[in-house]
């Protein structure tokens, strides 16, 4: 019989939700970027999809409008801070070792080592992987989803979880298109199904088709950053 | 295998909440996972033995309650069940639903003693 006036046993109710730690710590990460005016970009997409190569382009046609500095998470290796750190931008390599997605607490160490300059760019490259970065918020100011056309064009319909919180796709390796069966507008529709906000650009940041329409979504949200935090000062 | 930090964090969440009840162990845990949610609910149970291991919460019962997913649709002006992220309303077949349920990833209660 349960006798609740002696039983030692008892139900606590909580409510908490599980993510609160990171959307703590991310929301501190914002509100530091945004007093430094920086415009916060989280890249997200499978391993191979291009991600550092399309940095690295990026990071060569912006350098002279913006300061730069970079965040890169993989399990092991500074390979890729070190290509980036080629380019003349800061980078801070964040090993996650058996993590498959950088978290806001990360991040936010990498900020205190990265002291970033005022109304500057900093891309987050996330670990490679197509899944579960979508549920950590960094305290980026949008989430960018990078898909190249050498994946399936199904793959907003298979992992719609990323394709739902990002704002920007790049479809990516557009150069390759004429040596594939890729049917891009059935990749945008997918996409489109699973996230009807979301942005779409298609580029090839080996031969640069299409990234000026990137530069240009970066220089629009930049500059909105720096009035804003032009506007708190 | 993002749901070991997810464990990682509802361990150090419930036994917080634990201690601060003068607790000593705790038997069972209620989340709440949508079915919308980055979750594997069969993943979390895996990581769970693992994660609460010499914890106040180790060899507790995980109990996973499935929120299923909900929205508003905006033409029908009422709360329609949903399959998907951003799926269409059952009844108006429209995509002018806001999702209202669903997405949930709480930690409801604890049984502890």
């Amino acid at each position: 019989m349960h006798r609740p006036d002696i039983d030692s046993e008892r139900v606590i109710r909580i409510e908490r939700d599980i993510l609160a730690k990171n959307n703590d710590a991310a929301r501190q990460n914002r509100a530091r970027l945004a007093a430094t005016g920086t415009l916060a970009l989280n890249l997200m997409s499978s391993p191979g999809s291009g991600k550092t190569t399309l940095l690295v382009r990026a990071i060569e046609d912006l350098k002279a409008k913006f300061p730069i500095s970079v965040i890169e998470g993989d399990q092991q290796t500074e390979n890729d801070a070190e290509r980036i750190r080629a380019t003349g931008a800061r980078a801070v390599q964040i090993n996650t070792g058996k993590g498959c997605h950088l978290e806001a607490g990360m991040v936010g160490a990498a900020l205190d080592d990265i002291k970033a300059e005022p109304g500057g760019l900093l891309f987050i490259e996330n670990v490679g992987n197509l899944v579960c970065p979508a549920g950590f918020d960094l305290g980026e100011a949008h989430k960018v989803v990078v898909l190249s056309v050498t994946e399936g064009e199904d793959k907003p319909l298979k992992y719609p979880d990323m394709f739902a919180v990002a704002d920007l796709l790049l479809l990516n390796k557009a150069d390759l298109l004429p040596h594939l069966k890729f049917d891009v507008g059935k990749c945008l529709a997918a996409a489109l199904t699973v996230n009807p906000h979301l942005q779409t650009l298609v580029v090839s940041a080996e031969t640069g088709e299409g990234m000026a329409a990137f530069y240009a979504w970066i220089e629009a949200r930049a500059s909105l950053s720096r009035a804003a935090a032009v506007a708190q000062a | 295998m993002h749901e070991m930090s997810l464990c990682e964090a509802v361990v150090e969440i419930a036994v917080e909440e634990a201690k601060r009840n003068g607790a000593k162990h705790i038997r069972s845990l209620v989340l709440e996972v949508g079915v919308f949610g980055h979750v594997d609910p069969d993943a979390l149970a895996f990581c769970f033995s693992a994660v609460s291991h010499g914890t106040l919460a180790e060899n507790a019962r995980l109990v996973i309650e499935c929120i299923p997913g909900s929205g508003w649709c905006l033409d029908c002006a009422k709360t329609v069940p949903m399959t998907e992220r951003f799926g269409a309303c059952p009844e108006c077949g429209r995509r002018h639903v806001q999702m209202s349920s669903g997405d949930e990833l709480r930690l409801r209660e604890l049984e502890v003693e």
